[in-house]
């Protein structure tokens, strides 16, 4: 991996992290596009890798809000994972089966609700 | 109800690539009754499994560059960090549309690239 890309990856983990940090939204708004336009990647290659940049993302975060605060409700969380869990199961063989392009419209789609979202709150 | 918002937020999750927070919250909140930062620390642990149980797929489908997400995910607290000192800085209000603009200019710019796709 050239340094070029390695700043580039350090850059979008930043950044995922500065809007988690601010709107408590996922880092996969800001990894997958980002992902797109500095890698080239594919759709499915981009929010694939972004998933798993997630998990890492969420560890961190659980452990602070959990460990610090104690506000995690972890019965209730893990009942709703598993519906939640074979939602993401059937989200990605979707996925599959759908072009890129239509995976890109999807994510646009996300973005205007989410905008929508921040300028009436 | 929660339990198909759940479903559909996973879902929504698994086809965009993020962690499905944005349906999980509403859901804990409205009826589960949690508050805003109890939902909130709630869905982050829920969104861990989602995410670990969808990369796996995504793996399996050949989809995930497992080194380059580990970069970025462990390069995000800083970010967090630096997030929530702005937010002392600057006015939400200020930040909140900055975000709404951004999302939109990225939302054309996809929609750009995929109709300009063979």
């Amino acid at each position: 991996m050239s340094r070029d890309e390695l700043l580039k990856l350090a850059a979008i983990g930043t950044v995922a992290g500065i809007f988690s940090g601010l709107f408590g939204v996922g880092g996969g708004t800001v990894i997958v596009p980002l992902l797109i336009f500095w890698f080239a990647y594919g759709e499915r290659l981009a929010t694939g890798t972004s998933l798993a940049a997630i998990v890492v993302i969420g560890i961190f975060g659980t452990l602070a809000q959990g460990g610090i605060y104690g506000n995690v409700h972890v019965l209730t969380g893990l009942l709703l994972t598993i519906p939640a869990a074979v939602g993401v199961v059937i989200g990605t063989a979707i996925q599959q089966r759908i072009s890129q392009q239509a995976v890109s419209y999807l994510f646009a789609i996300l973005l205007v609700a989410i905008a929508i979202e921040l300028i009436l709150s | 109800m929660a339990i198909l918002i759940c479903v559909a937020g996973g879902c929504a999750g698994g086809l965009v690539g993020v962690g499905g927070g944005v349906l999980f919250v509403p859901a804990l909140t409205i009826f589960i009754g949690l508050d805003q930062v109890e939902a909130e620390s709630t869905s982050l642990m829920m969104i861990v499994i989602v995410a670990l149980v969808g990369a796996i797929r995504q793996n399996g489908y050949g989809n995930v560059r497992v080194r380059e997400a580990i970069i970025i995910g462990v390069l995000s607290p800083i970010g967090v960090l630096i997030g929530v000192a702005l937010s002392n800085e600057v006015s939400e209000r200020v930040l909140q549309l900055s975000f709404a603009a951004l999302a939109l200019f990225i939302a054309a710019q996809l929609v750009r690239r995929a109709r300009a796709a063979p």
